[in-house]
């Protein structure tokens, strides 16, 4: 038999062969179906995108006429970035982290000039970082500065692996640099305190959130603003309160077209006019209505009251660049690191 | 000596599909198994020595290393003691529900490591049905080392049961009777002659189970609470690595991961194969 | 007859302790499982069920069982028949090969597979540029799930053939009959329960991989998510009782498995008294 005097190289031509058929059948797959965007974003942002999509197909239905998907993933911002970079095909991405869409940038697959390409640095919303305490403020936190006394304990994300572990570790430095004008050895010490008050370090910005509420432990959440009133909405007003800190970080949230992978789609026009769409009121006021600041005066000025006024450092201000920031605080044996070992 | 073997090699090649089986396998073993692996090797290949070595030997790593051991530790110990309970009741004595115990003894290899996580994880917490009573004899669970053991306690219970039970079934009975006709009591004559029997299935079994607690992920990761230095297993590092996109830094920590745990099942199957040896004259 | 550890006393303490621990550490995660899927009442268990993105993670699951079951059996029976019917070079380090997966944990399986099929992998690029996807598309999930499940079958059938010997099919042998003949008439009705149990096997582990899995999938709802991502997508939603619906459809398919491998063994054991 033919067969079993050659089985080495038929059977190795025949699994090569399964191995291209399985991805030649999914890539030939959802033809003639309506077409779909691929939004993929940070792990918080769930809701957020199951209440604007619907709105966005109905938009883009009477502007153009035509039936469209949207697809979401979900997680942390860098290990969305580092999905697409190894071939997750998303058409846009609506990040909370400048970092992550330039890493994209760095790879060729977003245009670089992507900041200019859409208003306030294509950053559609923006929010800072906040803290949830349990109800009655029982510990009396009120700034970052309680945060480092000896008998509070914290939860916040990973540093390493959320973005919004970033900006609260971010955020804590920005106002150690503030309160101790600069003084290095001081940063460093409060920052040492304040991580060693961590109790638990959780990969994602939703980890944290469970670990804080459903398993009841530390006495603050550091996360988003939006996320902390999200939270206290679902969980209820009377268990939780909201404080924000006087002085805390700028989030933005950017958003950029994959250029490469939505060309790839035939999904161009589809992906700039859902960045488009979050820029229009509808949008926003959808956004303020999940507790993010938006730009668009008319919205923002219907929920002032919703937003107490903060001074917001921006990380370039503070630490240069974004590329800086990651490079001396964030990258294996810089800042963090150090402070962390013991 | 050698003649015979060439006997027997050819005596045994009378049977059918040796070509075509040794293709299959070894087209898949190649493709599924070695050509992935080999990419893992090509990142290495790009790290000098003392990268290697500044990689592998970085604190935080290494008390990782220190917290899945010990957990890890913890977990087989507990799995020897409870695995060698279960067999012994499972083959010894007859009670109601005996079936049912010994079907559910399995169901850490059916359930999927996620799904025990969320429960384990939910179960412990401090207001969990289980963590509640825990909590004001100030025991925690959740996000210390015990969550990490109970984890991967629970991910490898059936490696001891498995391995010692058809042990103790193929046991004689004139073993026993001998025994206790001498005189001993239960727990001396226990000690002294059943466990030497038992002995080399209860360490192939626990070593087992240590070698599955060490790679363990799924079921860890919900529970462990991820603080450096604390309570941060060696797999979530490979994790954190990738989401730093530092693949070479995974890929130096996978390679410690894979390499222990091969000679830990490597050593295993030598003493297991020495063994079966001992009891079989030489067959196996 | 008397036999260690026959005393009442000692035996009532046993037995107890034995269910005691059965009940803490296996029983009582189960139930909680199902109470917690149910903690809102069966309309809401229902509700979470029909969604549509937990049907396509059902959907997606089966699709990946159904695949990577029968190649396995397939590989797992050849890889069988190999080690124990043949001698050659390497046949012990075959053996070893294929424990493996059982030594590599899921993230490393992922991240080979990443390594070799992402976009910056060696095969990536070639396969990137002819617009095949393999990673972050279901066939990634099922190459990963290959890969994590292959020892099951020929682990189960390895030291029963062994101990069978070949003695049978070389009789066979001699009366002329052929490879597929033996195989069919001979070697698979003595190793058909171990085959099942393999199966059963393979397919609970295919179902549940979850580390490896998460790794390669790219969390897409409704596109890649298995039903143990669909567990930890919704537990991070805040939706525990969404998570643990999902988990107990898991948990019941894993019931099914300790059921359907109890019942193989029974009738085995059955068959053995009766001969």
């Amino acid at each position: 038999m033919l067969g079993l005097s050659r089985p080495r190289s038929l059977f190795a031509a025949s699994t090569i062969g399964l191995a291209l058929t399985l991805g030649a059948l999914s890539s030939a797959q959802a033809q003639d179906q309506p077409r779909e965007l691929l939004n993929s974003s940070y792990d918080i942002a769930r809701e957020l995108f199951a209440a604007i999509n619907p709105k966005f197909i109905d938009w883009w239905q009477e502007q153009h006429d035509e039936t469209v998907g949207v697809k979401q993933s979900h997680g942390g911002s860098s290990t969305q970035a580092r999905s697409i970079m190894q071939g997750l095909r998303a058409d846009v991405v609506t990040f909370n982290q400048v970092t992550d869409v330039n890493v994209l940038a760095d790879a060729g697959l977003v245009a670089k000039d992507w900041q200019d390409r859409y208003p306030n640095n294509a950053s559609p919303y923006y929010s800072t970082t906040a803290f949830l305490v349990r109800k009655g403020n029982p510990k009396q936190i009120e700034n970052w500065d309680d945060l480092a006394r000896d008998d509070v304990s914290l939860v916040f994300p990973n540093p390493k692996t959320s973005g919004n572990g970033r900006y609260t570790y971010l955020a804590a430095w920005g106002y150690a640099d503030q309160a101790f004008d600069g003084d290095e050895a001081k940063i460093e010490d409060y920052m040492k305190t304040f991580l060693g008050n961590v109790e638990v370090f959780d990969t994602g910005g939703r980890g944290a959130t469970t670990t804080f509420v459903e398993r009841g432990i530390g006495d603050v959440l550091i996360t988003f603003e939006s996320e902390v009133n999200n939270i206290r909405n679902e969980y209820g007003k009377d268990d939780y309160e909201v404080v924000v800190p006087p002085v805390s970080i700028l989030a933005e949230f950017p958003v950029a077209v994959v250029d490469e992978y939505a060309q790839r789609n035939g999904n161009e026009d589809l992906a700039k006019g859902y960045l488009d769409y979050l820029y229009t009121e509808e949008a926003q006021r959808l956004l303020a209505g999940f507790n993010y600041r938006v730009n668009d005066e008319k919205v923002a000025a219907e929920f002032s009251d919703q937003f107490p006024e903060t001074e917001l450092l921006r990380v370039e201000d503070v630490f240069g660049s974004w590329p800086e920031a990651m490079e001396t605080h964030f990258s294996s044996g810089g800042e963090l690191d150090q402070l962390q070992r013991r | 000596m050698i003649a015979q073997a060439l006997m027997r090699r050819r005596e045994r090649r009378v049977l059918p599909g040796f070509g075509l089986s040794l293709g299959i396998s070894l087209t898949f073993v190649s493709l599924v198994l070695l050509l992935p692996l080999t990419s893992l090797v090509g990142q290495l290949s790009q790290l000098s020595w003392s990268q290697y070595w500044f990689l592998i030997t970085d604190p935080r790593l290494l008390a990782s290393y220190a917290v899945t051991l010990f957990g890890a530790g913890v977990a087989a110990l507990f799995n020897a003691a409870f695995g060698l309970l279960m067999a012994w009741v499972l083959v010894r004595y007859e009670f109601p529900g005996k079936r049912l115990v010994d079907a559910l003894m399995d169901l850490p290899f059916a359930l999927p490591t996620a799904v025990a996580g969320i429960t384990l994880a939910t179960l412990y917490s401090s207001n969990g049905w289980i963590g509640r009573l825990l909590e004001p004899l100030g025991i925690s669970v959740s996000y210390t080392w015990v969550g990490i053991a109970l984890a991967m306690a629970f991910t490898s219970i059936p490696f001891v049961v498995r391995t010692v039970q058809p042990v103790l079934e193929d046991l004689p009975a004139e073993v026993d009777e001998a025994a206790m006709t001498l005189g001993a009591s239960d727990g001396h004559a226990f000690r002294r002659v059943i466990l030497p029997y038992l002995w080399p299935a209860l360490v192939t079994g626990t070593g087992l189970a240590f070698v599955r607690s060490l790679g363990e992920f799924g079921a860890v990761i919900f529970i462990a609470g991820g603080k450096p230095y604390e309570t941060e297993i060696t797999s979530l590092m490979v994790f954190v690595k990738l989401q730093e996109y530092d693949y070479a830094g995974a890929s130096a920590v996978a390679s410690i991961v894979l390499a222990t745990s091969l000679a830990l099942l490597l050593a295993i199957n030598l003493w297991q194969g020495r063994f079966i040896k001992r009891l079989h004259g030489g067959r196996g | 007859m008397i036999r260690i550890g026959d005393a009442p006393r000692v035996r009532r303490l046993l037995i107890g302790a034995a269910l005691a621990l059965t009940a803490l550490f296996l029983l009582l995660p189960l139930v909680a499982i199902f109470a917690q899927a149910l903690m809102s009442g069966i309309d809401v268990y229902w509700q979470n069920l029909s969604s549509v993105y937990t049907l396509s993670a059902i959907g997606l699951t089966l699709l990946v069982a159904a695949i990577t079951v029968p190649v396995n059996l397939v590989f797992g029976v050849f890889l069988a028949w190999l080690v124990t019917r043949f001698d050659f070079p390497g046949r012990r380090l075959l053996q070893t090969l294929i424990d493996i997966p059982f030594a590599v944990s899921p993230v490393v399986a992922g991240l080979v597979y990443l390594l070799l099929y992402g976009r910056n992998g060696w095969l990536g690029g070639w396969l990137d540029a002819h617009d095949i996807q393999i990673m972050f598309a279901w066939p990634g999930i099922v190459l990963v799930t290959l890969f994590v499940t292959c020892p099951f079958v020929a682990r189960e059938l390895i030291p029963l053939m062994q101990t069978q010997g070949s003695r049978e099919e070389e009789a066979a042998v001699t009366l002329g009959a052929s490879g597929w003949t033996i195989f069919r008439r001979v070697t698979l009705p003595n190793i058909r329960h171990a085959l099942l149990y393999g199966v059963i096997l393979t397919n609970a582990r295919a179902v549940g991989e979850f580390g490896a899995v998460s790794v390669v999938a790219g969390a897409i709802r409704g596109q890649t998510n298995t039903l143990p991502l669909q567990v930890e997508q919704l537990y991070q939603d805040y939706n525990t009782v969404g998570a643990f619906t999902s988990a107990s459809l898991l948990a019941l398919l894993a019931l099914l498995t300790l059921a359907a491998k109890a019942a193989l063994e029974w009738r085995a054991a059955r068959r053995e008294t009766a001969t």
